[in-house]
């Protein structure tokens, strides 16, 4: 009479597993109970919070509608152009150095991690911050804007183009190899079309992420509406600030349901 | 030896015209937006000039120890924002998202709280770091503040996503035993979501940790006021310090969230 085998006892994670989960889950604890602990934080400005925040409720309302044909309108229609010209420039730059990315095109892995290093670093650098440095170089205004909504595009394009370029079939690049088609002709007509409705997708994404963006950008003098919201806000005219912010608010509303509109049909 | 003319082949890819207007449309609206923006090569090629004096101002970064600890700080301060506004951020997410999934709650509130959704999500942080600079005051308590409301924006929108769609199988399964609504989130819900929605705190904390380092230039706190300062000082040495240490720290924790992430899920 043989014995009954022992009972396997199933266990969802390996040891190793559960234990790089025990470190995680203690590394995040402890940043947690670090930073309350030594986060500065001034007591005397919280007791008067809610009567500040009501406050500025109140003074924004009613808006300041007169407000809107004066300043608010023209500043709208070019931040719009500031985000979509600076898309179409991220496009025009990030696409070679996609290109250059994507380990199945470019076979060279040296230029493969410059693209990639390029990425990040563009990716790294908040909007705000590429805005600063190109007021610095271009001087206040639109271009300064289109620039770094430019730079801070090509990271996030770049990175999600060359990521669907990676995963484009081989299949109809051999066949125009067979062929004897050139390079560049196997590009556009190999590779292009499988990935087109993807690079689109991402660019409409990345649109509508720049018109939320470059509604700040004015705030450092890169134009746009941040230069109205900035003129209201050190003249304290709070009722224009509520006008600007309700303007902002329904145009991203807006784009927002055009570009998820379109990207389910592209998709 | 010609023989009756073959009829003429289609052409292998034919040209598509609808794609042709629509890209000389894209031609004609960069040239008419560059002609009402005032971008011109000249103002780009001046712009070059000013770029180079920009650069040769920024080299050597400056690595004096006394802007180092400044900076030190600052970082640390960054850091600790996105550290407790992920927290918060996410944790405020949980009932915010759960109120959005259209499956598990009625339809009134569901629409309620897209709404609520919508309106974290429509601003960017620093414009609402300006309004939380206004009610409470300078320092990182509005950076914080502001970057809750964002996280929630995207956690909650993304997490209703999962919730919509769990399969209802374990919930049926769990509410034959007679258990409440409780207990049907805790062991039916839960389990289904927990991975990707660690996944989507750890992608959030990776996005704050960006914008943490911003929102300093409104007064939102952190390392974004260390760098405006010196910009505003024409100190460009010292602003070339601390973008590398932000691009360095932005990668790290990229690297590590990714890894993170592959762990969880």
């Amino acid at each position: 009479m043989s014995r009954p085998a022992p009972a396997r006892q199933w266990q969802r994670l390996t040891p190793v597993q559960r234990i790089v989960r025990s470190m995680l889950a203690i590394i995040g604890v402890t940043a947690l109970v670090w930073s309350f602990k030594t986060i500065e934080i001034i007591p005397e400005f919280l007791y008067d919070a809610p009567e500040q925040a009501a406050d500025l409720f109140v003074r924004m309302w009613p808006f300041d509608w007169a407000f809107y044909p004066k300043a608010v309108h023209a500043a709208l229609i070019e931040t719009f152009h500031i985000a979509t010209l600076g898309t179409l420039l991220a496009l025009v730059l990030a696409m070679p150095l996609a290109f250059l990315s994507a380990r199945n095109i470019t076979r060279s892995p040296v230029l493969n991690w410059l693209a990639q290093v390029l990425f990040v670093s563009s990716r790294s650098v908040n909007s705000l911050i590429w805005a600063l440095l190109f007021v610095a170089i271009f001087g206040p205004g639109a271009l300064a804007g289109v620039m770094s909504i430019a730079f801070r595009s090509i990271g996030f394009i770049g990175k999600l183009f060359g990521e669907a370029l990676e995963e484009a079939q081989k299949g109809p690049v051999d066949a125009l190899v067979a062929t004897g088609a050139p390079h560049a002709v196997v590009l556009a007509k190999g590779i292009w079309p499988q990935v087109e409705p993807s690079f689109w997708s991402v660019a409409l994404l990345r649109w509508d992420i720049n018109i939320r963006e470059s509604a700040v950008l004015g705030l450092v003098g890169a134009g746009g509406i941040g230069v109205a919201l900035d003129n209201a806000l050190s003249n304290l005219y709070w009722d224009q600030v509520g006008l600007i912010m309700a303007v902002i608010f329904v145009v991203v509303i807006i784009v927002e349901m055009i570009t998820t509109g379109i990207r389910a049909r592209l998709i | 030896m010609n023989g009756p003319a073959l009829p003429s082949r289609p052409a292998a890819f034919p040209a598509n015209w609808p794609v042709r207007i629509a890209y000389a449309g894209l031609l004609v609206y960069t040239l008419y937006v560059c002609s009402i923006l005032d971008v011109s090569l000249a103002r780009l090629i001046s712009g070059l000039d000013h770029a180079a004096k920009l650069f040769g101002r920024m080299f050597p970064p400056n690595s004096a120890p006394d802007k180092l600890s400044l900076i030190a700080d600052g970082m640390i301060e960054s850091i600790q924002i996105a550290v407790l506004s992920t927290f918060l951020g996410t944790l405020l997410s949980l009932p915010l998202g759960l109120a959005a999934a259209r499956n598990l709650v009625p339809l009134w509130l569901a629409s309620a709280a897209r709404m609520v959704i919508a309106v974290c999500r429509s601003f960017h942080p620093i414009i609402i770091s300006i309004l939380f600079v206004k009610a409470v005051g300078f320092g990182a308590l509005a950076g914080m503040l502001a970057l809750v409301i964002s996280s929630m924006g995207f956690v909650s929108k993304l997490f209703a996503e999962i919730l919509e769609e769990i399969s209802l199988k374990q919930i049926e399964a769990i509410r034959a035993t007679g258990a409440s609504f409780t207990n049907v989130l805790i062991f039916a819900v839960v389990p289904q979501v927990i991975g990707r929605f660690i996944g989507l705190s750890v992608y959030q904390f990776d996005s704050n940790l960006r914008n943490s380092t911003m929102v300093g230039i409104v007064g939102g706190g952190g390392i974004g006021a260390a760098l405006f300062t010196a910009y505003q000082r024409f100190d460009y040495d010292v602003v070339l310090t601390i973008l590398l240490i932000i691009i360095a720290l932005i990668i790290l924790c990229e690297v590590a969230s990714s890894r993170i992430r592959l762990v969880t899920q």
